[in-house]
């Protein structure tokens, strides 16, 4: 059973294509700017089987072209490696492009399977530097960078995301240092630049949360140009989402 | 000039772009802007329609002439600019009174814009009668219960039935002559014995021969000879335009489609291109000015009308692409000239350019559709690999929003529709409504428990729809018999072969509730709460259930298996002309008028609460994305609704993704989808519902903002508020 938090039967954000997205409820990290605050906690959401997503993927699949397929996001999907792995392997089966979509903070035996059967994943630096990777999930970087390095060295093909948050993960430095990192990385195909948005706000208000920056305003366009142009230094493919 | 063939020898316009037609699979950067002629023409109509919208959107009414093709005198819009002429009336976007019909229609609309009738008029139908007259001469008591009740709604009974398209391309093909000839030498051979039908027969072509004398007659109000068939392209659009407009005169059908006439244009087009005779900005200011002339197209109406069908629409549906039976595509460069006036002309619901989408269109053209529909929301697609495999043929139209109708070989009665949900109630309270009370089917027996029992439940229901199927098929047979007696088309009818073959389109609407509410019944635990003479006021449901629009096979069984059970009672029933019954998924904008005459419903929904259009999920129940909902849609089957299931689909531009690439990639691979899992039709709007806000605010700087809404397309600031408020309040497919 896997704990879901929503379907997206649309996405069009998260991989190649057009993708059945699933939401699994439930993460790890609790990041300032999160925009799907809902997804955190643990416990809420629906329980679904592998085989109900297999339908629906069966039903959807001539929607999804040459390039779509379905995408595991969250939350954080790896917390429930373990019960994703029947179901990669089922849509691989039936010849179904998979994807994950993670923040990279867990690598351990059932993540290391469940990888044999992904397609892609979407990686979620949300910081290179340590202490502000820190401030912005409330966890460090280091495991993710660890699943960065394994990706590599086992040609998994991965798109880096990067959430670009003025004032936060905007400085110029700290862009070059993940370039730098990335460059090395054979497998990264793209890089996607998120631009920082508030349109969760509304949810923090329904949890009875608190906002943590409200004051942080939205990128201008001048400031995802220039991330993009840095990135373009290390990375073949930029695009702004 | 023309490649020989069949068409020669006989009226067979198939056979000619059949020879003729050449698919083009490039894209669209040989595409003209508009000429300064076409602009000039344009700004004339742009003011008129904006002077219409601000005298209570109506113009003008010509209120001493009876309109027949050949009522009024030749009018312009700015006659030295016009290459394809041909007015209605003597005067842009005046309303001529077609009182066939119904007389008392026309009075009423009329009076509602401070006009009388002319006394000579008036006293015309002291003695004439029409339609309505005898339509409610005949109906019996239970028909008019139905139909104040709001069970049957919208009925053809005092106004056009429409939905009849003639094959206007004959006239270019053969000119009236040989028309007349042929029409002349069918009579001869319509011998005894003299029973009704023959009888009427006779009497059917009779008047189309006179009506193709008329349509001569009007080529010569306009300096045309229409005898003839068309030499050159600008004749051709010309000739076309003529058998179109003589059929807008004489009748004000609710619908009245053009047809597929793009193709066959572009024969005529290409071949004076090859020759030298004209340019590639020539060829496109034919096609603007003809579609231009198309957006004319007014009728007059009275404003109950407009509770059904909303926003003014003529339905000028032309249906573009497609294949053939050969297998190539009928795509042509026409094709995309008729779409550039999208462009040329700005965003418009009319004509309401349908694309006939086939997995094997060129991926040019299916891009540059994308586009289209990106940056307009004006068009919609239906499924030709469905359709021709169903309908066994490749030159068919869209009559009305989404029916197919072989072009000059067919047409349809045009049958409304009744109220499903509305059925369920009457199983639900004893056969009683729900709203009145009053007592409206004798053979539902009560249920024996406020908590509904799925299996009693649809005992009666099936009860209920085989009486409810009865009483609209009498129905049916009453207003058809009736309106060929007394609003015959023969101007229509002249353009299609003599005895027809003809389908009955009745129509259903409220399937997402009644699938919604069989959901809720079979998977959670609903009681009913009676008032004080015993009806259903409220449901209390507890426990979740499925909603159709989620990809769900436990509710959207539902939403599959009541048409095909609805649609198998109506093909029982004996119909007028012996037409083949068919079925149709559609509201047109009848959902919110529905919404109100339906009590609260079993699935939860509030008594008032419009209905969604359509064979569309309820709003808001779709909660796992477009694709799914698509997916549920796509489960109804088109044999069993063989006259059409709508959809219409609203999506955030973003949604489709982050560039023009990806949304023109993406909108071509959900239509390849969804059309590749047999769903049958798609309104296409790409918006923003703030845009739409605004525009209800703030209507004078949205003058062209078109919308689709259900197999049709409006002017958005022509609906009234709460119809505005139902299109905004539709579930919008977005993604943060």
């Amino acid at each position: 059973m896997l704990r879901v938090h929503s379907i997206e039967s649309l996405g069009t954000y998260d991989g190649p294509g057009i993708r059945l997205v699933v939401f699994l409820q439930g993460c790890n990290f609790k990041c300032l700017y999160c925009a799907n605050p809902d997804t955190i906690e643990f416990g809420s959401g629906s329980e679904m089987t592998p085989e109900s997503i297999l339908l629906m993927a069966q039903s959807q699949r001539p929607f999804f072209g040459k390039n779509g397929g379905i995408t595991i996001s969250g939350g954080e999907p790896l917390m429930q490696a373990r019960e994703l792995i029947p179901l990669f392997k089922m849509l691989r089966a039936h010849g179904f492009n998979t994807c994950i979509d993670t923040n990279g903070s867990i690598l351990n035996e059932a993540v290391k399977e469940l990888l044999q059967h992904t397609d892609l994943v979407l990686l979620d630096i949300k910081h290179v530097d340590a202490k502000k990777h820190k401030k912005l999930t409330g966890k460090a970087n280091s495991r993710t960078l660890t699943l960065a390095d394994y990706l590599a060295q086992q040609n998994v093909p991965t798109w880096i995301r990067y959430v670009l948050v003025p004032g936060y993960s905007d400085d110029e430095a700290d862009l070059h240092g993940l370039g730098m990192r990335i460059a090395e990385m054979n497998n990264v195909k793209k890089l996607e630049i998120q631009p920082y948005h508030k349109l969760g706000v509304h949810k923090y208000e329904a949890l009875g949360w608190e906002y943590q920056i409200p004051d942080v305003p939205s990128n201008t366009l001048e400031q995802l140009s220039k991330a993009k142009a840095i990135f373009e230094n290390y990375v073949s493919e930029v695009i702004i989402n | 000039m023309f490649k020989p063939g069949n068409w020669q020898n006989a009226i067979d316009v198939r056979d000619f772009v059949l020879k003729n037609v050449r698919p083009y699979d490039g894209d669209g950067s040989f595409l003209c802007e508009p000429t300064q002629r076409t602009k000039d023409l344009w700004q004339i109509c742009l003011d008129a329609i904006s002077q219409e919208r601000a005298n209570n959107g109506v113009l003008g009414i010509d209120n001493q002439v009876i309109s027949s093709a050949v009522s009024h005198a030749a009018g312009y819009i700015s006659k030295d600019k016009e290459i394809i002429v041909g007015l209605q009336t003597d005067q842009l976007l005046k309303r001529a009174m077609k009182p066939f019909g119904g007389y008392a229609v026309v009075e009423k609309a009329c009076e509602e814009h401070g006009v009388e009738v002319a006394e000579d008029v008036k006293n015309v139908f002291k003695y004439a009668k029409t339609h309505n007259d005898g339509v409610f001469d005949v109906y019996t008591p239970e028909i008019r219960l139905f139909r104040s009740l709001g069970i049957l709604t919208g009925l053809p009974d005092n106004y056009a039935r429409g939905r009849i398209i003639g094959d206007y391309r004959r006239l270019a093909l053969y000119g009236t002559a040989k028309l007349i000839e042929a029409k002349k030498s069918d009579l001869l051979g319509l011998t005894g014995p003299m029973t009704d039908e023959r009888i009427r027969l006779r009497e059917e072509v009779a008047d189309q021969i006179k009506a193709l004398s008329h349509l001569k007659e009007l080529g010569d109000i306009y300096g045309l000879d229409l005898s003839r068939p068309a030499q050159t392209a600008q004749e051709a659009v010309q000739w076309v335009y003529m058998a179109y407009l003589a059929a807008v005169k004489e009748q004000d059908g609710a619908a009245m489609s053009l047809g597929n006439v793009s193709s066959f244009l572009d024969v005529y087009i290409e071949n004076d291109i090859e020759k030298g005779l004209i340019t590639e900005e020539y060829a496109q200011e034919l096609i603007d000015q003809f579609v231009m002339k198309l957006r004319m197209v007014r009728h007059l109406r009275m404003e109950a009308y407009n509770e059904i069908f909303a926003g003014d629409p003529t339905w000028v549906t032309e249906a573009i692409g497609g294949k053939l039976a050969d297998g190539r595509h009928k795509v042509t460069k026409t094709s995309f000239r008729f779409l550039q006036t999208l462009y040329n002309l700005g965003p418009s619901p009319e004509p309401n350019m349908t694309i006939l989408w086939s997995k094997d269109l060129p991926e040019g053209f299916k891009k540059f559709c994308a586009q289209v529909s990106i940056d307009t929301s004006s068009i919609q697609y239906e499924n030709d690999d469905l359709m021709q495999c169903t309908r066994h043929s490749d030159d068919y139209g869209i009559a009305c929003c989404v029916s197919f109708q072989e072009i000059g070989k067919q047409i349809q009665f045009f049958g409304a529709r009744t109220n499903l949900a509305k059925t369920l109630l009457l199983a639900i309270n004893g056969g009683r409504c729900e709203l009145s009370g009053k007592q409206v089917l004798n053979n539902i027996p009560a249920l024996k428990s406020d908590v509904l029992d799925f299996d009693e439940v649809m005992t009666n229901f099936r009860l209920a729809m085989k009486e409810v199927a009865r009483i609209y098929n009498e129905s049916m047979n009453i207003i058809h018999y009736m309106h060929d007696k007394y609003y015959y088309e023969k101007m229509q009818m002249a353009l299609v072969d003599t005895n027809p073959k003809i389908n009955l389109a009745y129509g259903a609407a409220g399937l997402s509730i009644v699938a919604d509410s069989l959901s809720a019944i079979r998977h959670a635990k609903v009681t009913v709460v009676r008032n004080e003479s015993g009806v259903s006021s409220e449901f209390l449901i507890d426990g979740d259930f499925p909603c159709y629009g989620n990809d769900d096979d436990r509710v959207d069984v539902f939403a599959k298996d009541i048409p095909a059970y609805f649609n198998g009672l109506l093909k029982e029933l004996k119909t007028y002309k012996n037409a083949e019954p068919t079925l149709s998924i559609l509201t047109i904008t009848s959902n919110v008028v529905y919404g109100q005459k339906t009590g609260a419903t079993p699935d939860g929904r509030a008594h008032g609460v419009p209905f969604a259009p359509g064979a569309n999920p309820m709003h808001g129940r779709d909660k796992s994305g477009a694709i799914a909902s698509l997916s549920s849609v796509s489960k109804i089957d088109y044999r069993e609704s063989l006259d059409g299931i709508s959809n219409t689909f609203s999506i955030v531009p973003k949604t489709l993704g982050a560039t023009k690439e990806q949304r023109q990639e993406n909108l071509v691979s959900i239509m390849d989808g969804y059309f590749t899992k047999d769903a049958h039709h798609l309104n296409v709007n790409v918006l923003n519902r703030e845009l739409l806000e605004d525009a209800m605010n703030h209507p004078e700087h949205y003058p062209q903002l078109t919308i689709r809404v259900s197999g049709y397309a409006v002017n958005f600031v022509r609906l009234t508020r709460a119809q505005q408020q139902d299109v905004i309040a539709r579930s919008f497919f977005e993604t943060i």
